[in-house]
């Protein structure tokens, strides 16, 4: 009986599956912040460095990237964690980080990015003097 | 399914929640019956298993590995892949977000029975290790002709 059950509501998850199949996967990562700036830190395994676009758009940026892997032919999935090809994430940039400073660098699937303050936004040691 | 217990940030376990229990919906299960060394999802690192008539080929997504570190055994049809992930963590930084797995991980495959433990290759290109194992000769599809 439960089992009926279960086959009639299979039909919409169903749909709704096929819909989403192609849905880009959020990145992990880890975000920091010094006196110099902020890294950005994210996981992309899979993915070649012609294959990712970090993109600066006024305030808002925005990482997205392809997992390229040369499957063999005629492979059927046993399992599978990772179901999608494409990853995307994106953040929002506060005024006094240097958008147009961005250094990005990819080793290993992992994604590092480096956003400056603007200089007149780091902060300055302030000497005291004696005497 | 545990969507109200857990304020996780991390996208891929939010991913991987949904998937399991659409899983779990459509198939009942996972295309194999939940196995006895199965772990819960998003699980570092993430795995996809394919397999072909001639080789079983598991790709691990396991980003900012160093390769030297991986210890990758089977015995028999149990693969098993071991690694540590390091990160440096800056004392005088403030930290935002902190989503990324870090530590030591192992995880144990049940492959299919008839893989060959002798032929084994594995490589690790940015960020995926991918391990792929032939199948024994007899399990391979043959043509049988009519006589």
């Amino acid at each position: 009986m439960t089992e009926k059950q279960d086959v009639t509501t299979q039909e919409p998850k169903a749909v709704r599956e096929d819909k989403d199949t192609e849905r880009a996967i959020r990145p992990a990562v880890d975000i920091f912040e010094d006196a110099g700036g902020i890294t950005l830190t994210a996981d992309m395994p899979g993915v070649a460095r012609d294959r990712l676009v970090v993109q600066v758009d006024a305030d808002a940026l925005s990482i997205e990237g392809q997992i390229d892997i040369s499957l063999p032919e005629g492979m059927q999935p046993l399992y599978a964690d990772v179901r999608s090809t494409r990853y995307q994430r994106s953040f929002s940039l506060s005024k006094e980080l240097d958008g147009e400073s961005v250094q990005a660098s990819l080793k290993d699937g992992v994604l590092t990015l480096r956003i400056p303050k603007r200089a007149e936004h780091r902060p300055r040691k302030i000497e005291v003097r004696t005497g | 399914m545990f969507g109200s217990l857990g304020s996780f940030e991390s996208g891929l376990l939010d991913e991987f929640r949904r998937l399991e229990s659409e899983m779990d919906q459509l198939f009942g299960a996972a295309p194999w019956p939940a196995g006895i060394r199965a772990v819960a999802r998003g699980t570092f690192p993430p795995i996809n298993i394919g397999s072909t008539p001639e080789q079983v080929d598991v790709y691990l997504f396991a980003p900012g590995v160093d390769p030297k570190s991986l210890d990758i055994s089977i015995q028999h049809n149990l693969l098993t892949v071991a690694g540590e992930r390091k990160r440096s963590i800056d004392q005088a930084a403030n930290y935002y977000r902190n989503e990324r797995f870090e530590g030591e991980f192992r995880r144990v495959l049940t492959l299919p029975e008839d893989v060959d433990p002798d032929k084994v290759e594995a490589a690790y290109r940015d960020g995926v290790l991918h391990v792929s194992i032939e199948r024994r000769a007899a399990a391979k599809p043959r043509q049988v002709k009519v006589q």
